[in-house]
């Protein structure tokens, strides 16, 4: 797998997104500016400007018509993607460190900071997917935590739950309509914080990575941990591939103990496990930093990066990979052919 | 609350009644003054001559000369009473001026002779008041009770791996944990038991693996056996090192601090081994057999400022001959002290005095020279040149002191002396300097201890200094690494070269002068591990900042062997290279059939672990271990089949391995199976898993009357007439060449 190195951000990456076609990605750094990126050749498509402080997260929607972004400005922007125009402003009191849009477009959430006298918030948006509408003000939902701040949040199926990833380990499921909170599991290692939640293709399962060096698939029913993968590093991101049964976890040693370390001691690895059987199956190396975010494309075909060292390194699958399989997978896979 | 004089009951108040009587005796008791403590600083002096009135003055000041050794006496403070006779009854009562004083007099006067008759007996007044007075010791004898016969566990019971493999042992110190495994080559190692601070400071094994050391601020303790339970003790305050002699049999530990006795005594040491920093200990019935104060180092010079040099202790300070049957000490410059075991009285009752003596060791193995018939053990010693004699090395024959051989060398700086593990060979790496001091060049003086006469072969031509030697265990074949640069503490380590030897051959028996195989240059290499069973050896950079390379070698390689080479008795191949990041330490286990090369954390501050190799240097496990301090093979004993046994093994090997090979194959099959059909039941139970929340999930959709993908019908349907093809056409250049067309 050769990677195509993208040296278009200044500072740290903070999220990467594929667009749900898989051609496009989006890039947010501690730069100020979004990215935009063809996912097959690397070529930047454009940037986004408007922005005031660090950019902490960005979502696409499911139509690719336009992103979300999140900031340290306090701010959630809306963007018309092939314009570049800026469409809609909401305010916040605090940092918004995560938006995602719901699986039909209709309505985004953002997770805002614990700062300042303000308690950790989620708060959920509508959203018009067309560039012409007039967007709502209103925040039409907001879920106070009360104890401990959620960090990552997302959309279950059917946009029936939000589950969020908080600081001290736990996950919650909260009813979308009216904010009541469901559940809370511990899911990680006490005080450790969860720093990644991204979904399987149909929402029903997702995946969790945090400090604790492990990484863990989740169901959406009852919380229930399905699988866990044990590393020997922090994590700061993990995504489950669709076609084939993996995750992709990646992190490193602290960003704030880099400077101490060698990059062989760092262990910026991407690092790829089989999903169902928990086993590691191969890393590939090549940040420098840290790896702060994974996103894999929604067809299959490449993963990417972004590290603390600023890059974008984008991977395009290649046969050893889809060749590879378990000895029982082929079994299994022949038998249901019989 | 506070107490306060409001609670305490009023006198005045009625109901207090007077006449109550009050048991008070319990803190009577308690708070009685002792007046005999007034007593302490009485001694009383027993077995003095009979003396009149007009001799007693003289007697006293004879006394007072002794006994103002210790602390001050006045000569009206020594009381000697006269009978009715006027003779005194042989004793005296002396008062010293504090307790102490009277206590270190009872140490340190008790059994001095006064003259050829009398031996003086100082006790404290007070002791004898306690053991002396009637009554307070039972006159009759009973003898004490024998405690019952128990059956002690086998201590050796481990050689008997219970999976019947063979399997060997290790013991890890991680973290505050000790742990010992059994070796599964690729596999997890099987823990067989596990202990939170076991030990205070490191741990050690026996060197034949009966014992596991821990060591403790009170002392030693020894476990074994299938349940680990201690085995035994040895009381020695704040140890510090542990060393036991090769049969098992002894065991030193040294202490940077003097042992002091307290007041009450001390469970397993005496009076006399109060001040002193070794201690010589008998396994078996965990006595102390004689203890040594630390040897008065002699100064080595003042360096340049004017500090006195610093010498680094020698450790072990007391060396075994092979047999356990002698321990000897080397006093630096001057002698060497011979203790007969387990008497530990010196040898004839002598020191052997050897002038600047700078090193000494025991042969490893019991030595057979030729025509010497009786027994025999033998060290090495060395003494650099004084004035215009020049610097030697010899060989001592115990208990003889008969110096065998000697042999004088000029211009040396250092030497080093390797014995070879069956004390056929000696070599005496010998450092010399040129006339004018600046260059260093190493010889080798290979002393052939079994043949007759003690022939010395020198091999010469290394220029470089040696920093590194190694004998092949139980062969004669050794490796040198060597630098071109002394030493110097320079952040980047100078390279060095690793270098091979081993006799030529010869015909009939007989070994041989030593040839020079083969060198490799530009090494970083700086450690040499041989197979306990030679032929394999391990070349490694330990405690590096920059590499970590492990070469492992074969001395007599199955393939083709190279034309230069076939008058030598080696055929050397390197068999495969390694790379350990951090590595510390590298250790055979005892049998030969694997490497465990560790990351100390004392050493290392990341990437703690182990690694496992085969002889061959096939990695067969990685492991990091978090604070991993120490990884130990337990060591094996000695075989105890003989040579023809042995021989008949080697014989049948074939047909053994055929067997080993199978069960492993066996094993190996049996756990991928198991692996196989876990992973089946894993994939089952996801398929299952899924089949239902997808299932669960359509109904769902339908019900609230969705489509089944959420957004497709969002995305607008654009007109398949509508798409335009774009089609880009690239001309590239292949190759482009003119012809001028005559």
């Amino acid at each position: 797998m050769r990677p195509i190195l993208l040296q278009g951000h200044e500072r740290a990456l903070t999220q990467i997104r594929y667009n749900r076609d898989g051609d496009l990605i989006f890039s947010t750094a501690k730069d100020q500016h979004v990215c935009a990126w063809y996912a097959h050749n690397g070529e930047r498509l454009g940037t986004y400007h408007g922005h005031q402080g660090a950019l902490w997260t960005v979502d696409v929607d499911p139509t690719s018509t336009m992103i979300a972004t999140g900031a340290a400005d306090n701010t959630v922007k809306l963007w018309d993607i092939k314009s570049g125009k800026c469409l809609k402003t909401w305010d916040f009191d605090t940092a918004v460190k995560r938006v995602e849009f719901s699986e039909d477009g209709s309505r985004l959430l953002a997770v805002t900071e614990k700062r300042m006298g303000f308690l950790g918030t989620i708060v959920l948006l509508d959203i018009k997917l067309d560039v012409n509408a007039e967007q709502s003000s209103e925040k039409s939902l907001v879920i106070t935590c009360e104890e401990s701040k959620a960090t990552v949040a997302g959309w279950s199926f059917l946009s029936k739950y939000i589950i969020a990833g908080h600081e001290d380990g736990s996950v919650s499921k909260y009813n979308a309509k009216t904010g009541e909170q469901i559940d809370n599991v511990q899911i990680h290692e006490l005080d450790y914080s969860i720093t990644d939640i991204q979904w399987s293709q149909d929402r029903t399962y997702f995946i969790t990575a945090s400090k604790d060096k492990s990484a863990k698939i989740v169901n959406v029913d009852d919380l229930e941990i399905m699988k866990t993968y044990t590393t020997d590093t922090p994590l700061n991101s993990a995504c489950i591939t669709p076609k084939k049964d993996f995750v992709i976890l990646g992190g490193g040693q602290d960003a704030m103990g880099v400077t101490q370390t060698s990059a062989r001691q760092g262990k910026f690895e991407a690092r790829f496990y089989h999903k169902i059987f928990e086993e590691e199956i191969g890393r590939v190396r090549g940040h420098f930093g840290p790896l702060n975010t994974v996103a894999v494309d929604p067809q299959g075909r490449g993963y990417a990066s972004g590290g603390e060292d600023g890059y974008v390194r984008i991977h395009q699958f290649d046969k050893g990979y889809f060749d590879f399989t378990y000895e029982v997978e082929r079994q299994a896979k022949a038998a249901a052919q019989l | 609350m506070a107490p306060s004089f409001d609670h305490l009951p009023d006198p005045e108040e009625e109901d207090y009644d007077e006449d109550e009587e009050l048991d008070f005796s319990d803190l009577r008791e308690r708070y009685e003054v002792q007046l005999e403590q007034g007593l302490d600083t009485f001694v009383v002096i027993d077995g003095l001559p009979e003396v009149t009135e007009e001799t007693r003055p003289k007697l006293i000041k004879f006394l007072l000369r002794k006994l103002n050794g210790v602390g001050k006496v006045r000569e009206d403070s020594v009381h000697m009473p006269l009978g009715d006779d006027g003779k005194s009854h042989r004793f005296a009562f002396v008062e010293y001026a504090t307790p102490l004083e009277a206590a270190t007099a009872c140490k340190t006067l008790d059994g001095v002779s006064l003259d050829k008759k009398h031996k003086m007996e100082v006790n404290k007044l007070t002791d004898i008041e306690r053991y002396g007075r009637e009554g307070r010791i039972d006159e009759h004898y009973t003898p004490p009770k024998l405690e019952e016969f128990t059956e002690k566990e086998h201590l050796r019971s481990w050689l008997a791996d219970p999976s019947g493999r063979g399997r060997d042992q290790f013991a890890m110190y991680k973290d505050n944990n000790v742990l010992i495994d059994w070796n599964n080559e690729k596999d997890t190692p099987e823990t067989i038991v596990e202990r939170p601070n076991w030990t205070e400071s490191f741990i050690q094994w026996s060197p034949q693996g009966t014992f596991l050391t821990s060591v403790h601020a009170q002392g030693v303790q020894l476990w074994g056996g299938p349940s680990w339970l201690r085995q035994k003790r040895f009381a020695h305050p704040y140890v510090n090192l542990v060393d036991f002699s090769p049969g098992e049999k002894y065991l030193t530990t040294w202490s940077h601090r003097p042992i002091s006795i307290p007041e009450d005594g001390h469970p397993q040491l005496a009076a006399e081994d109060d001040g002193k920093h070794f201690v010589i200990w008998d396994i078996e019935t965990g006595k102390p057999l004689r203890s040594f104060p630390n040897a008065e180092v002699p100064s080595a010079g003042n360096d340049e400022a004017g500090n006195p040099i610093k010498r680094k202790m020698q450790w072990p300070a007391f060396k075994w001959s092979a047999d356990d049957k002698y321990v000897a000490r080397l006093t630096q410059g001057q002698s060497i002290s011979v203790y007969d075991l387990p008497t530990m009285l010196l040898v004839d009752k002598k020191v052997i005095k050897i002038e600047g003596v700078m090193e000494f060791e025991w042969a490893p193995a019991t030595p057979r020279r030729d025509g010497v018939k009786t027994y025999e053990q033998l060290f090495c010693y060395w003494t650099p040149e004084i004035g215009s004699n020049p610097a030697k090395v010899g060989l001592m024959s115990i208990p003889s002191k008969e110096v065998v051989r000697t042999l004088n060398l000029f211009s040396v700086t250092d030497a080093r002396l390797h014995w070879q593990s069956d004390a056929s060979y000696l070599c005496v790496k010998v450092d010399r300097h040129s006339k004018s001091k600046k260059s260093l060049a190493t010889s080798l003086e290979i002393f052939r201890v079994k043949e007759k006469g003690v022939p010395v072969e020198v091999v010469d031509g290394i220029k470089d200094t040696v920093v590194n030697f190694a004998w092949e265990p139980k062969g004669d074949r050794f490796v040198i690494i060597t630098t071109a640069e002394v030493a110097a503490p320079s952040a980047v380590p100078p390279k060095t070269s690793v270098a091979f030897y081993c006799p030529e051959k010869v015909k009939g028996a007989g070994v041989g002068n030593f040839k020079h195989i083969r060198t490799y240059d530009k090494k970083n290499s700086n450690a040499i591990y041989w197979s306990p069973k030679g032929r394999f050896v391990v070349v490694a950079t330990v405690s590096s900042q920059q590499s970590f390379e492990l070469e492992f070698y074969d001395m007599d390689f199955e393939g083709e062997k190279p034309e230069s080479d076939k008058d030598l008795t080696a055929n050397l191949q390197l068999m495969n290279t390694a790379e350990h990041y951090g590595v510390t330490d590298i250790e055979w286990d005892p049998t030969g059939r694997f490497v465990a090369t560790s990351s100390s954390v004392w050493k290392v501050p990341m990437e703690n672990g182990f690694h496992m190799y085969d002889f061959k240097g096939e990695q067969l496990r990685e492991e990091p271990v978090e604070k991993i301090k120490q990884f130990l093979w337990r060591p094996r004993p000695p075989t105890m089949l003989t040579k023809e046994e042995q021989k008949l093994v080697r014989k049948n090997l074939r047909e053994y391995s055929k067997v080993f090979e199978q069960e492993d194959a066996d094993r190996g099959a049996s756990a991928d199976l198991a692996v196989v059909e876990h992973r089946r039941r894993l994939l089952e139970e996801w398929m299952a898993w899924r089949h239902t929340v997808e299932q669960d999930l359509e109904d769902e959709r339908e019900a609230l009357g969705l489509p089944a993908d959420p957004v497709e019908h969002l995305i607008k349907k654009t007109d398949e007439s509508e798409d335009q093809v774009i089609e880009e056409i690239v001309e590239e250049i292949v190759e482009e060449t003119e012809e001028i067309v005559g």
